[in-house]
């Protein structure tokens, strides 16, 4: 490609700047001149990102001729005597998060010109979305942890900003608050494992921290006394606190299904494709730390299995479209995680790439379904939408079926990778892990196709007057639903080999050697067909066929679970549907808790005994001796008289006496 | 202007506008608003040329000034900066300008005396940062708060009379016994008023201790630190605008900067022994303060204990004696200076409307004001510690430096950033957010010219600073070194 080849020969930093730089400049014009630009705002964003898109294409190419990068671009600050600075580390890792980020985001630029037509906020929201893009490429391309944390932090913003967009809704902002908050609970974690990368390697540089690991190797340190942990258990875990605040993880979870409050294209851009994932990507990034604990590896493995499955039960009994989609959302991150526990990293990516398309795919058109719906989210209130909306419906299926895990569809190639590599797995609760995650996957196939058959199949069940307006929806919408249907198809076959074996991410990982699943896998490994061959006669595909053939049985066929049947799961379901308590949890006892202690240290301490007691108090005291030392002025000469002898006696005394 | 006497150009010129300001009068009002205007930036553009001139290589004080001043008792007009000064000379001398121009049309009531007393609080200020000499630093102190104390007392609200009582015993009872402990040292230190000749005096543990604590009383209550702190929302509720923007921005940076130029120095054995109580002291700042934070129903309360809050970090960066945590803390003083100004204009904004800072009279104003939603937000996101804002930049260092010395320490606050998002989230969520809650929210008018210049530059800075804090960093590394190395040597004789 000679453009590619004319790209190559410029200063590559120019190249690597001009990356994120293009959207910030888009989302800087949309954002300052949208009052202006009104629903033109989005040429500037589009182009941005669409620029970046090509660049991506450029990197990935150079990356597999083996060229990357590594430098700094600009000193941020001198801490202490150490120099920080930005800069960007481009390696195979980046390169095809960078093509996975710009080609989702630019698919849901253009989705957006549809989609919010005719909305007051048009500019702002475009401005949003490509700040967005430029803070998670600022993320995944970055040297070391403060370029990290910043970028980190600034998804989080927009993410915040972007779930409470209509902020006129109430439950909306409040969702976008618990959204930042839930965030920071985990970046209190990140943070103090930034401080703990700083205090034992005295470095934020990736190279430089990573080239420390192994003298940390057998270093303990005592955080509660008695206990002593080691050095890189306690960094993996704090870092991994804020994967899981990120990547919501159980128990930090409870903000990612709430975030469906903000606009459609949003979820599938950030809360689907692209933020959500940035956890996994950093404990991939982070794979040399990661490797030399396996304590945090357990964690991690469990955590990832128990989110996969419990919150694919919660999917079960969702009515919302969308809420059923970040169900499953939790769900897949959650295998991403366990993956990252059975140090399959090159799994985790390889499945946040396909998830990334046809999670992207699902949303947007569950999105296009809402649109043609008139803002209806109510499953129950849709039904046979197929014969209004050929094209959505056709994405969505495909979508659907990559989501369940049916060759030859993307999905199946990344979920089945990662089942193999936990049950390779040896570290502790690996087998665990590897029950959650099969039974996740019948969980899987049942949420996803029982909102399938009800959205698009049976009987219509909405009203006249919607039912009338039913239609495909433009091109705008149609056109990015196309495009994300063509990887979510064929990006596991094609791509297994290279990303999910590893070959290619290889450069950028470092896994050891006895607990290196992946290599197991690819040890026998005799193709992409074969593989699917192998799936075929697996328990995950017939346990997805069970889910879809369930799915179909009550929903298309049945119209509904029968009642005597839904009578015997009544518990379960009530369960799930109180989402196992977390939020009662928190609503019911944490926020409360904080709001009782804050009015307790206000009134009690500070009113009560700061004030009232000692400041007022004693002004009070001193009001009081004053009153009665008046009376010593009583205005009588000799009452002054008398006193000055006493006090001239006791003066003279005290130096006669002390000091003679 | 010449390059001669910077230093008491910079004191001197922001008096004699401030005291032209008052002679001209009330009669006049447009040429009162103009002289204000040209005196803080005559004033702004000579401390530039502070930071033009400056050497970021050496810790030794630089553009000293040193004549005799009451010859009879050693006391000297001495003056000079470093790197740990300048830049709250800077900030003194640029929230000066802010100040002026965004009184320019919300002050209707004793105009000229009202700029009179900013510009003349301007070059006090700035003698605190710049003064060398004992008697001086301790009258510069002093004198700070008379004009404060008019400031909240003339053009406050209802509760004005208390709360300016308060704010005045509070502080001037605090610095009393600075004055002994200066007096002390004069006497110890062979009868020099020189605080640089005090850093070098030799005192035993028992002395440094109770001159720390003496030091502590005047630093503790201004900067302020739990439990002495509450005067603080008490009189940013009463006062007037520019006063709470004088007074979160300068003010309270003044005592953090007195622990800096006094205490460690002169006092090091003390400060290290004492350690443990100044970091739970700021510990329990950063956690109490803010869960009281959550819970205040007045806009200006909840922005004062939030600065309470960021103030912990400040004390808490400079006792654990490690380069990174103490220039995190003057790093997070600056800040504090841009985003709690900010913060407090904010207020004043919506304050000048609709004349209630009750959280519950508003809700919506996004909707009908979003030029200054937009810069909220961004104070806002500052005030959280959203990195690529300078309130990220402190807080990050101070919980790194923290972490190397006490874990534990940098554990209980890095609760601070839950904290902190909460309850300026939750304001701003229940201030700006919503529907249009009644007619008089719907009535509000955006930003005007002078509101957009003085929150953009703000704005600005807090943004420059998070994204390249290198310069400031570079000013302050030498004298922070300098510092530590000061503070790590022992004063105890024999």
């Amino acid at each position: 490609m000679w453009i590619f080849q004319w790209l190559h020969g410029l200063n590559p930093l120019f190249v690597y700047l001009l990356i994120p730089l293009a959207p910030l400049a888009g989302a800087l014009i949309a954002g300052l001149l949208g009052w202006k630009l009104q629903e033109r705002a989005h040429w500037f964003p589009i182009l941005g990102v669409a620029l970046s898109f090509f660049l991506s294409l450029h990197v990935l190419w150079q990356s597999t001729q083996g060229i990357g990068f590594y430098g700094n671009v600009y000193t941020w600050g001198v801490l202490g005597n150490l120099p920080v600075s930005i800069g960007f580390d481009i390696d195979s890792l980046t390169a095809l998060m960078l093509v996975v980020v710009t080609f989702v985001s630019l698919c849901v630029h253009i989705y957006t010109i549809g989609y919010m037509h005719g909305d007051p906020g048009y500019a702002r929201f475009f401005s949003y979305i490509a700040l967005f893009t430029f803070s998670m490429l600022m993320l995944v391309m970055s040297n070391n942890f403060l370029q990290l944390f910043f970028g980190w932090e600034a998804v989080g913003l927009v993410s915040y900003l972007l779930i409470g967009f209509w902020f006129n809704r109430e439950s909306a902002n409040q969702a976008a608050l618990k959204a930042f908050l839930v965030n920071r609970v985990g970046d209190f974690g990140f943070l103090l494992g930034i401080a703990a990368v700083y205090h034992y390697c005295g470095s934020l540089d990736y190279r430089t921290v990573f080239a420390a690991v192994p003298s940390l190797v057998g270093q303990t340190v005592e955080i509660l006394p008695g206990h002593h942990w080691s050095v890189l258990t306690w960094i993996a875990i704090l870092l991994f606190i804020g994967a899981m605040g990120k990547s919501a993880q159980v128990p930090l979870h409870v903000w990612l299904p709430e975030s469906m409050e903000g606009p459609t294209p949003i979820s599938a851009l950030i809360h689907a494709a692209t933020m959500v994932t940035a956890g996994i990507f950093m404990v991939a990034r982070m794979s040399p730390i990661y490797e030399a604990s396996t304590t945090a590896l357990s964690v991690i493995l469990l955590i990832g299995a128990i989110t996969a499955l419990s919150m694919g039960l919660i999917g079960l009994v969702q009515n919302d479209i969308k809420r059923i989609i970040a169900y499953s959302t939790l769900s897949q991150l959650g295998y991403m995680t366990a993956a990252l526990g059975a140090s399959a990293f090159s799994a985790a990516i390889f499945h946040l790439m396909t998830h990334a398309f046809f999670k992207a795919l699902l949303f947007l058109a569950a999105g296009s379904v809402i649109h043609a719906m008139a803002n209806e989210q109510d499953i129950r209130k849709m039904g046979g939408l197929r014969r209004y909306m050929p094209i959505t419906y056709l994405t969505f299926l495909i979508g659907s079926l990559a989501l369940a895990g049916i060759p030859p569809f993307s999905g199946f190639f990344s979920k089945d990778l990662i089942i193999e590599a936990v049950g390779l797995s040896r570290i502790p609760g690996a087998g665990w892990a590897h029950v959650f995650l099969i039974l996740g996957v019948v969980v899987t196939a049942l949420y996803t196709f029982r909102m399938f058959f009800l959205v698009f199949h049976g009987a219509p069940r909405m009203d006249e007057h919607t039912r009338a307006h039913l239609h495909e929806s433009p091109w705008v919408i149609t056109l990015p639903l196309l495009a994300l249907s063509v990887p979510a198809v064929y990006a596991g076959w094609a791509y297994i080999g290279p990303v999910g074996l590893g070959h290619f991410l290889d450069s950028s990982l470092t896994i050891r050697p006895s607990l290196d699943t992946v290599a197991e896998i690819s040890a026998h490994w005799q193709g992409a067909s074969a593989f699917v061959l192998e799936g075929l006669t697996a328990w995950p595909f017939w346990l997805a066929l069970l889910g879809i053939a369930l799915a179909a049985y009550f929903y298309a066929w049945r119209g509904g679970v029968p009642a005597s049947l839904s009578r015997i799961l009544t518990p379960f379901s009530w369960i799930l549907r109180q989402k196992y308590g977390f939020d009662a949890f928190n609503n019911g006892i944490l926020v409360p808790l904080a709001l009782w202690f804050g009015r307790r240290f206000w009134h009690q301490g500070d009113e009560r005994v700061i004030d009232g007691w000692f400041v007022n108090g004693s002004a009070r005291e001193i009001g009081r001796a004053a009153l009665s030392w008046r009376r010593l002025q009583s205005g009588y000469i000799y009452h002054y008289a008398f006193a000055m002898i006493i006090g001239l006696v006791l003066f003279m005394s005290y130096f006669m006496i002390w000091r003679g | 202007m010449g390059t001669q006497a910077l230093l008491s150009q910079s004191i001197w010129v922001p008096i004699a506008f401030g005291v032209l300001v008052l002679a001209v009068g009330d009669r006049r009002t447009t040429l009162v608003k103009w002289l204000a205007l040209l005196g803080s930036t005559v004033t702004f553009v000579i401390t530039l040329e502070l930071l033009a001139g400056f050497d970021t290589h050496t810790a030794a004080m630089q553009f000293v000034e040193r004549v005799p001043w009451i010859p009879s008792l050693n006391i000297d007009y001495h003056l000079g900066v470093d790197g740990i000064s300048l830049w709250f000379v800077l900030l003194t001398s640029f929230l000066t300008i802010l100040v002026v121009i965004s009184s320019w049309t919300n002050v209707h009531r004793r105009l000229a005396q009202f700029l009179g007393a900013f510009l003349i609080m301007d070059g006090l200020m700035i003698g605190v940062f710049c003064a060398l000499d004992a008697i001086l630093f301790y009258f510069f102190w002093e004198a700070t708060l008379i004009p404060m104390f008019l400031i909240i007392g003339v053009w406050g609200g209802p509760r004005r009379v208390y709360a300016t009582i308060k704010f005045f015993l509070y502080t001037f009872l605090g610095s009393v016994l600075m004055l002994v402990a200066l007096l002390y040292l004069h006497f110890h230190s062979g009868g020099s008023f020189n605080l640089l000749t005090f850093q070098n005096t030799p005192l035993g543990l028992a002395a440094q201790t109770w001159i720390f604590l003496a030091f502590f009383l005047a630093f503790a209550v201004k900067i302020p630190m739990w439990p002495v702190h509450t005067w603080l929302p008490d009189a940013h509720v009463e006062a007037p605008t520019a006063g709470s923007v004088i007074l979160a921005a300068v003010m309270l940076k003044m005592g953090a900067y007195g622990f800096l130029r006094l205490s460690l120095p002169i006092t090091p054995d003390a400060s290290h022994h004492l350690a443990w109580l100044m970091i739970l002291l700021s510990l329990i700042a950063i956690v109490y303060i803010a869960l009281v934070a959550i819970v205040q129903q007045d806009m200006k309360k909840l922005v004062a204990y939030s600065s309470i809050a960021h103030m912990g970090f400040v004390t808490l960066g400079f006792f654990v004696f490690d380069a990174t945590a103490v220039e995190g803390g003057i790093i997070q003083m600056l800040s504090h200076g841009f985003i709690s100004a900010a913060m407090f204009l904010c207020i004043g904004v919506l304050y000048d409307r609709m004349h209630t800072r009750d959280i519950h009279a508003y809700g919506g104003v996004a909707n009908v004001m979003p030029i200054f939603a937009s810069f909220m937000m961004l104070f806002a996101m500052g005030n959280v510690g959203l990195p690529g804002t300078s309130g990220f930049v402190g807080e990050f260092m101070v919980v790194l430096g923290t972490y190397q010395v006490n874990p534990w320490a940098a554990i209980i606050a890095a609760t601070g950033l839950i904290t902190g998002a909460g309850y300026t989230l939750w304001l701003f969520k229940r201030v700006m957010f919503g529907g249009v809650i009644h007619r008089e929210v719907a009535a509000l008018t955006d930003l005007n010219a002078q509101e957009f210049l003085v929150l953009g530059s703000l704005a600005v800075l807090t943004l420059l600073m998070g994204v390249w804090p290198a310069p400031f960093l570079d000013i302050v590394h030498t004298s922070v070194q300098h510092l530590l190395t000061q503070v790590a040597a022992s004063k105890i004789p024999g």
